[in-house]
């Protein structure tokens, strides 16, 4: 109990002295998720609008193919990428092996099914009959999807924090593409294995007390944007 | 389309993040094995090498295995490992040049004080792994592919056992695991004598070196460039200024100046340029 205790103690004194390694893992953390959930989102959202508004050939099949990707484990989407980021593979050319880019590309790959199955779920929650009865008030079409898309955005900030939560503690990915690469792709998460591989459990609890709080501030933060 | 307009600007996004700073020093990629990282070797000598040169380097430590894969495919520059019969293969076949020794320590068998297969002081390393074959220890192996791994696996065929069954049990993890692992089952295991000193040391494991000091337990390290011929695009340079730097008279004399808690845990392979500095 004593060894788990000190960890924690050491952790925490780590946060408050703000220990360079702790906050350059931080910012790398930070960055990427950010980066990727935000290109998530912007990849996600529609696709999700799509399943959930429009009626197409092959929708059901697709919906299928975006709910099993929700399970792909980190590490196969880590392997595949890293197959394709290599020298030898047909995007070796660009050099983003083992880059902060690369595992931004690994993560918007894993987050897109999350963005895209919950907003999907979102738009088709909301009750048809606000989207007919905004059109035979007269409202346009575009008008209507706006309308639409209001009623169902504590469901799509859901589906942007639900994506940001899964960023930003994922290891496999991080690991695997970046390389855990010291101030430079070290993320909180790649720095938690390496501390606890190496048994400094206080820099491991440091790492998870930050990351944390980054997620907490994240969700805070968009609280208040909800309510303002 | 929404969504193709999405994936543009995800792409401008992605190309953003991507942008290297201006004036930012060029990289040398290096794969290493995690005992050069976690005991502090790099951190004590990289400085020196990446100040004069205006380069950062980005070390990936990974293990042996992998690392001479990622030299293989091209993603690094430079790798420096231990296992000398893969490098040699691995130079053999064309994707490393001028493999050069660096520096070497030794492996260790290390197990718990209780020492259930009584091995503590026998000097056979065969003899005391036929010991833990018999039965009741356990032992932990690696089982990553890693230089450790590779040398254990040599270890067990010298003394003439196929290792498997409930008592062999197969981590595929890195040293740190392992040493771990081995002190939470109470079991033997082998470890370079650097990561057992960084563990021990610092009360991390409670285990002791129980067999040591055979001709066959010796663990050198070398270094090798990519080879630029395969891969036109490594900075070959900057990676042959690298390997100069380790085995330079400066590069090994830091590297026999390294201590961790007080003790040494590489050797230079050359002996120093002054004699008795």
């Amino acid at each position: 109990m004593e060894f788990l205790l000190d960890g924690i103690r050491e952790g925490i004194l780590l946060v408050l002295r703000a220990d360079p390694d702790v906050m350059a893992a931080s910012w790398v953390t930070v960055r990427v998720s950010f980066g990727a959930t935000a290109v998530a989102g912007l990849i996600g959202l529609p696709i999700g609008w799509a399943l959930a508004s429009r009626r197409f050939r092959g929708r059901g099949a697709a919906i299928s193919v975006i709910q099993t990707l929700l399970g792909v484990p980190t590490v196969v989407i880590g392997l595949v990428v890293y197959g394709l980021l290599s020298r030898r593979g047909p995007l070796g050319f660009a050099d983003l092996l083992f880059s902060p880019t690369a595992i931004v590309i690994g993560l918007v790959i894993l987050s897109v099914p999350i963005v895209s199955v919950f907003t999907m779920t979102a738009i088709s929650s909301v009750d048809q009959r606000a989207r007919e009865t905004a059109l035979t008030l007269g409202a346009s079409s575009r008008l209507a999807a706006w309308m639409v898309l209001r009623e169902a955005r504590f469901g799509l900030i859901a589906a942007i924090l639900g994506a940001f939560g899964r960023v930003s503690s994922e290891v496999g990915i991080a690991m695997m593409l970046g390389g855990n690469i010291k101030g430079y792709t070290r993320t909180l998460t790649t720095g938690i294995a390496l501390e606890s591989m190496k048994g400094e459990f206080g820099f491991g609890i440091a790492l998870g007390v930050v990351l944390m709080a980054i997620i907490f501030l994240t969700n805070i933060g968009t609280r208040i944007l909800q309510k303002s | 389309m929404a969504s193709w307009r999405g994936f543009l600007a995800g792409l401008w996004l992605l190309a953003f993040l991507a942008a290297p700073a201006q004036g930012a020093p060029a990289v040398l990629k290096l794969a290493t094995t995690t005992s050069t990282q976690f005991t502090g070797l790099l951190d004590w000598l990289h400085p020196h090498f990446e100040k004069r040169h205006n380069v950062r380097i980005h070390t990936i430590a990974v293990g042996t295995g992998k690392a001479l894969r990622l030299g293989r495919n091209g993603d690094v520059d430079v790798v420096l490992v231990h296992a000398p019969g893969a490098e040699k293969k691995f130079v053999a076949a064309g994707h490393g040049v001028c493999r050069r020794s660096v520096m070497y320590n030794d492996f260790v068998i290390v197990g718990p004080a209780a020492d259930r297969a009584k091995i503590l002081g026998i000097g056979d390393t065969s003899a005391a792994l036929r010991r833990i074959g018999a039965g009741g220890a356990v032992w932990v192996s690696r089982g990553d592919d890693s230089g450790t791994h590779k040398k254990e696996a040599a270890l067990w065929r010298g003394a003439g056992i196929d290792p498997g069954g409930a008592w062999y049990r197969s981590l595929g993890q890195g040293m740190g695991e392992t040493l771990k692992a081995a002190d939470e089952m109470r079991a033997y295991t082998l470890s370079d004598r650097s990561s057992f000193l960084f563990f021990a040391a610092r009360g991390k494991v409670d285990l002791k070196v129980l067999v040591e000091g055979g001709r066959e337990l010796l663990n050198p390290y070398g270094v090798i460039a990519v080879n630029p011929e395969r891969h036109p695009h490594v900075r070959y340079e900057l990676a042959m200024k690298y390997v100069q730097f380790l085995v330079s008279p400066e590069g090994q004399r830091l590297i026999d100046s390294f201590r961790l808690k007080g003790k040494k845990l590489f050797h230079p392979s050359t002996a120093p340029a002054r004699p008795g500095n």
